[in-house]
């Protein structure tokens, strides 16, 4: 992991819409007056939300502001978690778990089919700047092994042709079945529940 | 009490301490990078470790309460072996740079790896790489060197106020920074320098000029604001190298401001190193004893009531001290003052013109109210006690008048004279806070002091607290902020001759009325020059060289021994760390000298015979009683605060290089790439 860069291009502006502003003061109201820079993570979120999942400087800005904590505090939490994206990403976001029970079963060969269909580099957008793709740690999902997050679903038990299969109907705008593509149930055995079943 | 035993050693305690302090306490020396007594304790350096009986893992003594019947080891196996392994790890990542790094010599690390470090690597891998981060023109970054101990994220947090520096990254890519690589906006900042226990952070104007072993140290006294924070001269040869803090906690504790450690590059520029006198609009070099002829046959042919002198803002008291007898017993004239602004003073009492609450117990206070002061830039070490007390007990601030960012919050009552005369007749809500207040603080600034009623507004507010009893033996509550180093030291030895508190010599000047005026490295003065020999006694050709027909070369401060008094009125001496440029000479020496040409007497035979009949003058200081009329002169007018130039407030920022990027930074200009 290397320190996160900041985008080049930053918007000027960034105000939360009015659902996210009720929504925000709700997650301050949960903290305690006086404690509502506990809150900064939840707007963070919250912002990555509505600003097609990254956050720009001004939000950063506009959080600070909002909790009243100088702008270096904000700036901090959003660079050391992870799934904070300070640079744009695709409309599909997808994140590859490259840890080792899913490298065992094959993550790199996803990392490949990515490569080819998405972007050379991670954290770069494709042609035609729809989609884009990460390396990340456990997703914990192991026993479903290789595992593969696209916006908030998992996408389970796959290889390189089936990866590559979901990223052409992601170009073509098509819809894409979440769960297990070995046709499991949740985290079951392919051949059927062994345990814990009804005697 | 607790008890405690380190090392087999028997101690008690108070309660409330750290492992690490007791071990200090009994002797023990315990390393630590992040541990700073003064900032928060944030334990991440893992170097004081210790080993603490009945537990299996060694602990960080800095992050550990003490109680009550613990057993602390720090000289065993164990806590080697733990300070090893935590030295190689900070290593680990370390580059091995001290040969070319300005730390070198001083460096905490390098210190401790030879005392409790290995002296070999294991460590084959990459180092890892980080880029310099800007923090303005003052800090100069190789951040390579971090070794995250986070003490200048928590000096700028918890001391300056500015919370700028933050850690963005996590684990070993955590970098420091300041926000978006700005420049870091305090009139504190260079202390992350010395802070830094790597060479991370690094004096940028010092940079690659000496080691530490090569410099010749002074410890001395700072004149660049009325506070007299204690430094140490580094000088190499002539040349002041820099200027560090020196630990006094009853004035400065371990800071000093930016203006202190930067402003000394102005001891090197603009110098006069020989005598000058104007002829035909240009300026000639002369010998000393023909300009002392100049003096004399001037002064001859002039009676003795057209001639005036002004002493300056970074005079020494010595100085002073002679300037006032060459003028009574030489001149034989009364028009010598030290204010270059209309100020009112009533020397009467001394404690009508210094800071009274002591700078150690401003944090005790429970109300603060600036009236006519920014303290943050007219005496930045003052300005961290009032946050101090901010932060200690959420002490209520007034100021009047907007005065900008002071580092803490504060509220603004409107900067009018009506409103001090309605707190006074207890007509406002302030009233009842001063009433209520225990300790409350009252802070004039000199701009309050230069308003027209000021005599009023000053008498009254004193009137007033002495009545709610809020001046006694405890607790003096009204304080009078001065803004140079020469100040109160003028007052002390009765500088300001005039009869009625107003500064006449000034608007006598001011009229063109004298025919011989001496300025006493006096650079403040705006005067229109009409006929008037002007002598010119200092050590920069600054404002007051300019208009000078003669000029001879005085010192500056790193240059002769001398007394000053802060704004507490306590007395200490700066001594001398370097000499004289070229022909130029100790300042009380060309005035006995300058005596001695006229009257063929020294007024002292020597300095320590000038010192004593000094020190004497003060011991046996009878105030003169003059009659301050109190004449009902109210007057509705608005107090505004000066805009004080923090970074060109004395001749020597003015010279300095370093002061002028600081405050081209401040105010956002750009370079015109003529400046060399």
């Amino acid at each position: 992991m290397s320190i996160k860069k900041i985008s080049k291009i930053q918007p000027n502006n960034f105000e939360f819409n009015d659902e996210n502003f009720t929504l925000a003061e709700k997650f301050i109201s949960n903290y305690p007056k006086g404690k509502q820079k506990s809150a900064v993570m939840a707007l963070l979120y919250i912002a990555q939300k509505q600003n097609n999942n990254w956050i720009p400087l001004s939000a950063m800005k506009y959080i600070a502001n909002f909790l009243k904590i100088s702008y270096i505090k904000v700036y901090e939490v959003a660079t050391f978690y992870s799934m904070y994206n300070l640079t744009p990403v695709g409309k599909y976001f997808i994140q590859v778990c490259t840890t080792t029970p899913c490298m065992i079963r094959g993550a790199y060969k996803l990392v490949e089919a990515c490569k080819e269909k998405i972007s050379k580099d991670e954290k770069k957008l494709s042609s035609t700047s729809d989609s884009s793709w990460i390396e990340v740690e456990c997703l914990g999902a192991c026993v479903n092994a290789p595992v593969v997050q696209i916006n908030d679903d998992y996408y389970e038990d796959l290889n390189k042709e089936k990866m590559i299969k979901i990223l052409d109907k992601i170009k073509k705008n098509e819809k894409i079945q979440p769960g297990s593509y070995r046709g499991r149930k949740n985290s079951e055995p392919e051949n059927g529940r062994k345990a814990l079943i009804r005697t | 009490m607790l008890k405690v035993k380190v090392n087999d050693i028997d101690l008690e305690i108070e309660e409330g301490l750290t492992v690490l302090q007791a071990c200090e306490q009994a002797g023990a020396e315990i390393p630590r990078f992040c541990y700073h007594e003064k900032l928060s304790i944030a334990g991440n350096c893992r170097m004081c470790l210790v080993e603490m009986e009945k537990s299996p893992k060694p602990i960080a003594s800095c992050a550990m309460p003490a109680f009550d019947g613990m057993k602390i080891k720090t000289n065993t196996p164990l806590v080697e072996k733990a300070r090893k392994g935590v030295m190689e790890f900070l290593l680990a990542n370390h580059p091995l740079d001290c040969p070319v790094c300005d730390q070198g010599g001083e460096c905490d690390l390098q210190d401790q790896s030879m005392f409790y470090g290995i002296d070999k690597s294991r460590f084959k891998e990459n180092k890892r790489e980080v880029p310099e981060k800007y923090m303005g023109p003052l800090i100069k970054t190789q951040m390579t060197r971090c070794i995250h101990c986070t003490r200048c994220i928590r000096f700028a947090q918890e001391i300056a106020g500015i919370d700028e520096i933050g850690a963005i990254g996590r684990g070993e890519d955590m970098q420091i920074t300041t926000y978006l690589e700005k420049t870091m906006e305090s009139e504190l900042s260079a202390n992350v320098v010395d802070l830094c226990p790597v060479g991370a952070l690094t004096s940028k104007p010092y940079v690659f000029e000496a080691r530490p072993w090569e410099l010749k140290k002074t410890e001395s006294i700072d004149v660049m604001d009325a506070i007299g924070s204690n430094i140490r001269v580094d000088t190499y040869g002539w040349e002041v190298k820099r200027i560090l803090p020196r630990i006094n906690e009853n004035i400065n504790e371990e800071w000093i401001s930016d203006k202190t450690r930067y402003a000394c590059d102005g001891l090197k520029n603009q110098r006069i190193d020989t005598p000058l006198i104007k002829t035909n609009n240009t300026y000639e070099k002369i010998e000393w004893n023909n300009a002392f002829n100049k003096i004399f046959e001037k002064i001859k042919s002039t009676p003795s009531n057209k001639i005036a002198g002004l002493t300056g803002d970074l005079t020494n008291m010595e100085t002073l001290f002679i300037v006032k007898e060459f003028f009574n017993k030489i001149i034989k004239s009364k028009n010598l003052d030290c204010r270059s602004e209309n100020i009112y003073v009533n020397t009467n009492d001394r404690k009508n013109y210094i800071f009274n609450t002591p700078l150690n117990r401003i944090e005790e206070s429970d109300l603060i109210i600036l009236v006519g002061a920014n303290p943050r830039f007219e005496a930045t070490i003052l300005n961290l006690k009032i946050r101090q007390s901010y932060i200690k007990n959420k002490t209520e601030i007034y100021s009047f008048g907007d005065v900008g960012e002071l580092t803490y919050p504060y509220k603004i009552i409107k900067n009018k004279t009506d409103i001090i005369r309605e707190i006074i007749e207890d007509k406002h809500d302030l009233s009842l806070a001063i009433k209520n207040s225990k300790k409350p603080i009252i802070i004039l600034g000199q701009s309050l002091l230069k308003i027209k009623s000021s005599k009023y507004v000053f008498n009254e507010i004193k009137k007033y607290l002495k009545k709610n009893n809020k001046i006694n033996e405890d607790w003096q509550s009204l304080n009078v902020l001065s803004n140079n180093a020469s100040t109160v030291g003028s007052y002390d030895l009765d500088i300001n001759n005039s009869e009625n508190f107003d500064s006449t010599v000034l608007s006598k000047i001011q009229n063109n009325e004298f025919d011989i005026i001496f300025l006493f490295g006096q650079d403040n003065l705006k005067f229109k020059k009409k006929n008037e020999f002007v002598v010119y006694i200092g050590s920069h050709g600054d404002n007051g060289a300019e208009i000078a027909d003669l000029i001879l070369p005085g010192s500056a401060y790193t240059e002769q021994d001398g007394y000053y008094t802060n704004l507490e009125g306590k007395i200490q001496k700066a001594y001398r760390a370097s000499y004289p440029p070229g022909e130029a000479k100790e300042d009380w020496k060309i005035i006995n000298e300058l005596s001695s040409f006229i009257k063929g007497k020294n007024l002292f035979i020597n300095k320590k015979d000038l010192d004593e009949s000094m020190l004497q003058y003060l011991k046996l200081k009878k105030t003169k009683k003059f009659n301050d009329i109190l004449d009902n002169q109210f007057q509705s007018e608005d107090i505004l605060v000066d805009h004080f130039d923090y970074y060109y407030s004395n001749v020597i920022a003015r010279a300095s290089l370093t002061m002028t990027q600081c405050r081209n930074e401040k105010l956002k200009l750009n370079k015109t790439g003529t400046e060399g």
